[in-house]
């Protein structure tokens, strides 16, 4: 299968892209339905954050083969404003638009590692890692 | 870039401009234009205003990179010719060609004029070859976008279409989903299922989302909003078709919909909402 795939993300019907293409390597990886769905609602939000907030952006999907162990890494990024304060976005709750607050606390319960590396004025890159 | 940095072709263009013109005019003519589409003045006019800007853009001695702000007019115009010729049905063959033509009337200028001198006519060829290859790119790719706002704008039209309020039963409603949730189609969606909650008088509305590949927070936001805002229209919402993976997701994600009366199918929701009327159902013959 294709190893690693770059999508571009600048208006809504990107994001719908996103998820159709990360549900597609999911399915090819024979995630169970539980785990193709989270990671596509992962990579939704993400991918929505990069648009609203990061102004537009890409998502690397790659499928991870490590012998037995066969995963999906996406990593999303933008030259945006940068968070300025990483735990407080994490907070349930805590948005600076008019969102719910829970897409970033939320993906992160939904993926087994997530990092966010991120800087003021320069832009922001979010991994995440879902293990089959 | 050509010797010395320095290209001669503004001034060649400067002094042939009209001959140029001329050229460059008859090799579309004679390519085939859709004078069906098209009318030649309006062509000539559009040459003209290209061979312009193209003039005072590649004077500014930037021949490499169209993304400059030296080309912003000569980009700015392209865009708007693809345009017009994508609205008017032109192919991208026939779009970019306006650009593409160009080559042939400009290296016959240089030749004319550089023939003495062939290392820089090579090089002025080759780099106005260049650039006018990416002019030509430029004006395919807004080709593409302009098709595809065109196919993003028939989307949402059909969406509209395909957000039907359906009357189950005396004073209840039903709002099957289908596809994704996103703010402009959720929009149109809740305000038809306020509009006929009004209209009807119904006291139960269901929306049933087994249609819905993935909901995430922004939908489920959507989908609170709709239940509040029929609410306050006298109207109680059921959500159905909530499968297993996406309950345990939404679970995950933090969003709280414990205020929201759930159903697994669109069956069992239609089943609370008759009780919830006052309606009771039984089948008339016993069978074995
Ligand atoms: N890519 C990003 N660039 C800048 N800020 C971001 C980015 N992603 C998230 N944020 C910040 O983190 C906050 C929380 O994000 P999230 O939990 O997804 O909630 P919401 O999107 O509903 O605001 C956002 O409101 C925003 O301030
Ligand atoms: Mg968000």
């Amino acid at each position: 299968m294709q190893k690693n795939e770059i999508i571009s993300i600048n208006s809504s019907s990107d994001v719908v892209l996103v998820r159709q293409a990360v549900r597609q390597f999911a399915v090819e990886l024979a995630f169970s339905l539980i785990n193709q769905t989270k990671i596509v609602t992962g990579a939704s939000e993400l991918a929505r954050n990069t648009l609203e907030h990061g102004g537009g952006g890409t998502v690397n999907i790659e499928a991870l083969d490590r012998g037995t162990r066969r995963g999906l890494r996406l990593t999303f990024e933008d030259s945006g404003p940068g968070i300025p304060d990483i735990e407080l976005a994490l907070k349930d709750g805590f948005t600076t638009g008019n969102g719910l607050g829970m897409g970033l606390s939320g993906t992160k319960r939904l993926v087994n590692e997530f990092e966010i590396v991120s800087r003021v004025g320069e832009g922001t890159r979010i991994t995440i890692t879902k293990w089959k | 870039m050509s010797l010395n940095g320095q290209s001669k072709i503004p001034q060649i263009l400067k002094n042939h401009e009209a001959e140029v013109l001329a050229d460059w005019l008859g090799e579309q003519m004679a390519a085939g234009i859709r004078k069906d589409l098209l009318k030649e003045i309006e062509l000539r006019e559009e040459c003209r205003e290209f061979l312009e800007l193209f003039t005072d853009a590649i004077q500014q001695g930037n021949l490499t990179n169209i993304q400059s702000t030296e080309w912003r007019s000569v980009r700015e115009m392209l865009t708007s010719v693809s345009r017009t010729r994508t609205q008017k049905g032109f192919t991208p063959t026939e779009t970019a060609n306006f650009v593409f033509s160009f080559k042939q009337p400009l290296f016959k200028r240089l030749r004319q004029e550089l023939g003495q001198n062939g290392e820089a006519l090579v090089e002025e060829i080759l780099s106005a070859s260049n650039l006018i290859d990416k002019l030509g790119l430029w004006t395919t790719e807004i080709y593409q976008k302009t098709r595809e706002e065109v196919i993003l704008r028939q989307q949402e039209e059909l969406m509209e279409l395909s957000t039907p309020v359906v009357k189950l039963w005396e004073g209840i409603l039903a709002l099957p989903i289908i596809g994704t949730l996103d703010s402009a189609r959720t929009q149109i969606m809740m305000e038809s299922l306020l509009e006929m909650i009004v209209q009807t008088g119904s006291q139960v509305a269901i929306i049933d989302i087994t249609g819905v590949p993935t909901v995430d927070t922004l939908t489920a936001q959507h989908l609170l909003k709709t239940v509040t805002a029929a609410r306050l229209m006298g109207a109680d919402c059921i959500i159905s078709g909530i499968r297993p993976q996406i309950a345990q997701t939404i679970v995950y994600l933090g969003v709280d919909l414990a205020d929201i009366t759930t159903k697994a199918s669109l069956a069992d929701a239609f089943v609370l909402a008759l009780k919830r009327s006052g309606f009771a159902i039984a089948r008339s013959k016993p069978t074995i």
